[in-house]
């Protein structure tokens, strides 16, 4: 059995703000048709299982997986949801090639987030029904606390947040697909609204909407087709704790254990050596920064002035986000993990175009599911 | 090819029950704690939870896996979210499988809480938004409505009668008797079911599954910790799953070829050539009367049509050659929808470690199978175990 499993295709739509001209059903068959034409397999014979990333509440739409196989070519074929991350999904794929059951999984996730009319209330439906939701408060007020408690914990300020989101719309400009590409500075950041202090309007990521596929093979199949793989080195998820009560603020547990479970698996004992970028969530300014210290690429307190260093520039030593990010492409609800996949695999693959980094061989992505949760996941990812 | 051996361990059952006071957190607490005491497990010992809830529309709790976490173990570990309608309690453990098989990890805690309640006054309202929301939905469709259609074109497609379907809801309900979770369990005769309230013809209420809450747990292991943690581990033998087109309307309704599409997956996987030898007791999903003998069809346990004879010959019966539902099915035991599907693969569980009480089926059964089934008439979901033997 083969014990090494690989990113064999992908594909994806633009990433817009707005999508009035096409349904998510469109944007889900243009992202597999790129996707399987990128694997140069038919998806009618050569794929063996299906998932879609999604949660209902997002879609308008409940057991939202009977409206996913006709435009990703999945029926009558194995196919579920995995309400999650992209990375979970990729991560279930995983699971399903080593155990046997698979040797093609295509993974999908798209955001219709522009169709959300009160997506307010409906983020706000995610909070614990008994002891939260009766506050009657923004979900947002979550990041709030969380980006004081990070802030107090290292002593940074908000100004190290706002060269994160100087820096990750600024890279946006040289994504095509980005949806926020800015040339604005840290002040801009520092001098827009308060959104939920100490968290101004340009701190939190704006939404977008988009399709992905991403297919994943055995080392068989992998080495079968004519592409390029880029090899899952090692992949880990977990969920922190979910109850606000009980949390503690200013760590990123979840990332911290994911991570773990990830650098496990591919033999990583220093990921800042071994790894040479990464994209990391940035829903929103702060969370780069404390995610970057649970994935053990900085030391804590110190992700905030390395930033401000430039150290995370695209020119910089360890360039994070070069994608933009969602600060600068847009949150693709559950498709925000696969947006950051696609790109460590294009500049693995050396087809980041005007962005591209040099001389990487192996980077990181990783996701997180948004305020109330506490669950997130990460995967490594190698062009050998 | 081989597989990583995976067994079932241990299992834990909430009362089902029409309104839980518990939440949805507590349920599944309650349920996975009696899986871990089941077989002498603390959740130190997990390595893996995979939990599962139909539509978050019922508790109007978004991204429910996440309000579920805590309950069920999930904090500090690797938590995911499988999900295919009322598909969903036997896709979990084929999920949990793929943990365990994969190599990466050990053990799985498998969790599947369901809380229908709380949607007032009646489910059946986030029922409609099951539908396509341009073409379907402006109809007001009924859930019921959808599945009166394919109950009246199989009663057509093979010249079955009411009276012949109503077997089904007798016997489940009399099976469930003697389940400690049930919820209405019940002796009734033909003559009641279609004396109940019709609903929408052909179905009557005494046809359909209750509204329920409840939750179910199971534990998974891989073989070298089986063998430490219990003399008796079932193995799982077979998954399958499988999804039919969006358009349902489309199908022929006769026939579901979608759980048939799942059975094979999982038959080719444990090597079973002739089911209907080679399995012992079966628990295929049974909301809706009609819906045992389409199953039962579905996975090739008898021929397209044949169901019925099988049911009124006694054949289905706890001591009859094939016993289906021997728990009482989601008719007499309840439909807290994942947890209902959980509850059967549970049953095979007990079944086949001869600890199924007075439930227990005769002539020590070495097989068995659970399926699920869900969405748009549209879901298969298919998972045979083994007992040690």
């Amino acid at each position: 059995m083969s014990t090494r499993v690989a990113i064999v295709g992908i594909g994806h739509t633009v990433f817009g703000a707005t999508s009035p001209g096409v349904s998510y059903k469109e944007m889900m068959f243009e992202a597999a048709t790129k996707a399987y034409a990128d694997a140069g397999l038919d998806p009618r014979k050569e794929v063996d299982s299906f998932l879609s990333c999604s949660e209902d509440l997002n879609e308008g739409t409940s057991i939202f997986d009977e409206y996913v196989p006709d435009q990703i070519g999945g029926a009558q074929r194995p196919v579920y949801t995995v309400g999650g991350d992209a990375i979970q999904g990729i991560a279930t794929a995983y699971m399903q090639i080593l155990s046997g059951v698979a040797s093609v999984v295509a993974v999908e996730a798209h955001s219709k987030a522009s169709n959300i009319l009160t997506a307010q209330r409906v983020h706000a439906l995610a909070l614990d029904p008994t002891f939260v939701r009766p506050l009657d408060v923004h979900a947002g007020f979550v990041a709030g606390l969380e980006a004081d408690a990070y802030l107090r914990a290292t002593g940074c300020g908000r100004e190290h947040l706002a060269y994160v989101v100087a820096k990750n719309r600024r890279n946006a400009l040289a994504n095509p697909s980005a949806a926020y590409g800015a040339a604005i500075d840290p002040e801009d950041v520092l001098a827009s609204p308060p959104a939920f202090e100490p968290l101004s309007e340009l701190d939190v990521s704006g939404s977008a909407d988009g399709g992905t596929v991403i297919v994943v093979a055995s080392e068989e199949r992998a080495k079968a087709l004519n592409g390029r793989p880029v090899w899952i080195r090692g992949i880990g998820w977990a969920s922190g704790s979910f109850s606000l009560a009980s949390r503690n603020w200013a760590e990123a547990e979840y990332a911290r254990l994911a991570a773990e479970m990830a650098y496990r698996m591919a033999g990583i004992k220093e990921p800042r050596r071994e790894l040479q970028f990464a994209e990391v969530d940035d829903t929103y300014s702060y969370k780069e920064l404390q995610h970057l210290e649970a994935l053990r690429l900085f030391e804590p307190g110190e992700a905030g002035p390395a930033t401000k260093e430039g150290l995370t520039r695209r020119d910089g030593k360890f360039p994070v986000n070069v994608s933009g990010g969602s600060l600068g492409v847009g949150r693709l609800l559950e498709a925000t993990g696969a947006q950051r996949v696609i790109e460590v695999v294009q500049q693995l693959r050396g087809e980041a175009g005007s962005r591209q980094l040099q001389n990487v061989h192996a980077g990181l992505a990783q996701s997180w599911r948004g305020v109330p949760t506490a669950s997130g996941a990460v995967v490594i990812l190698s062009d050998e | 090819m081989s597989y990583r051996r995976v067994a079932v361990v241990g299992a834990g059952i909430t009362k089902f029950m029409r309104r839980a006071l518990e939440t949805g957190p507590e349920l599944a607490w309650e349920a996975s704690s009696m899986a871990l005491e089941s077989c002498g497990l603390a959740l130190k010992d997990i390595d893996g939870v995979v939990i599962g809830s139909a539509p978050d529309a019922f508790d109007g709790v978004h991204m429910k896996a996440e309000y579920l976490a805590d309950g069920a173990g999930g904090w500090g570990r690797p938590v995911t979210r499988p999900y295919a309608g009322g598909g969903t309690g036997v896709l979990l453990p084929i999920h949990g499988w793929m943990h365990v098989a994969s190599g990466l990890f050990d053990t799985c805690l498998v969790v599947a809480e369901e809380k229908m309640s709380t949607a007032h006054p009646h489910p059946q309202g986030a029922f409609i938004t099951i539908f396509d929301n341009i073409l379907e939905r402006p109809l007001e469709p009924n859930l019921i409505w959808i599945f009166a259609l394919e109950m009246r074109r199989y009663m057509e497609a093979y010249g079955i009668t009411k009276e012949e379907i109503a077997l089904v809801s007798v016997k489940n309900k009399r099976n469930a008797m003697d389940h400690p979770a049930a919820q209405v369990a019940g002796n009734i005769t033909v003559k009641d079911v279609l004396e109940s309230e019709l609903m929408v013809w052909p179905v009557n209420r005494l046809d359909i599954s209750p509204v329920s809450d409840g939750a179910v747990a199971l534990v998974l292991a891989s073989e070298e910790k089986a063998r430490r943690i219990t003399d008796k581990p079932v193995w799982i033998e077979g998954v399958g799953w499988n999804l039919d087109t969006t358009y349902w309307t489309n199908r022929d309704l006769a026939y579901p070829e979608y759980v048939e599409r799942a059975a094979r997956m999982a038959y080719q996987m444990a090597g079973i050539k002739e089911p209907r030898k080679e399995i012992n007791v079966v628990e295929p999903y049974d909301p809706f009367s009609y819906k045992e003998l389409h199953h039962l069809e579905g996975l090739m346990l008898c021929g397209k049509g044949e169901a019925p004879k099988l049911t009124a010959d006694g054949v289905t019966q706890r001591n009859g050659d094939l016993p289906v539902c021997p728990s009482g099915g989601l008719l007499g035991v309840g439909n807290p929808i994942a947890a209902a599907g959980l509850m059967k693969v549970a049953e095979i569980f007990w079944q086949l470690r001869g600890e199924a009480g007075a439930r227990q089926v005769p002539g020590q059964p070495e097989k068995g199978l659970a399926q699920a089934w869900g969405d748009l008439m549209q879901v298969g979901t298919v998972i045979v175990m083994g007992a040690d033997r």
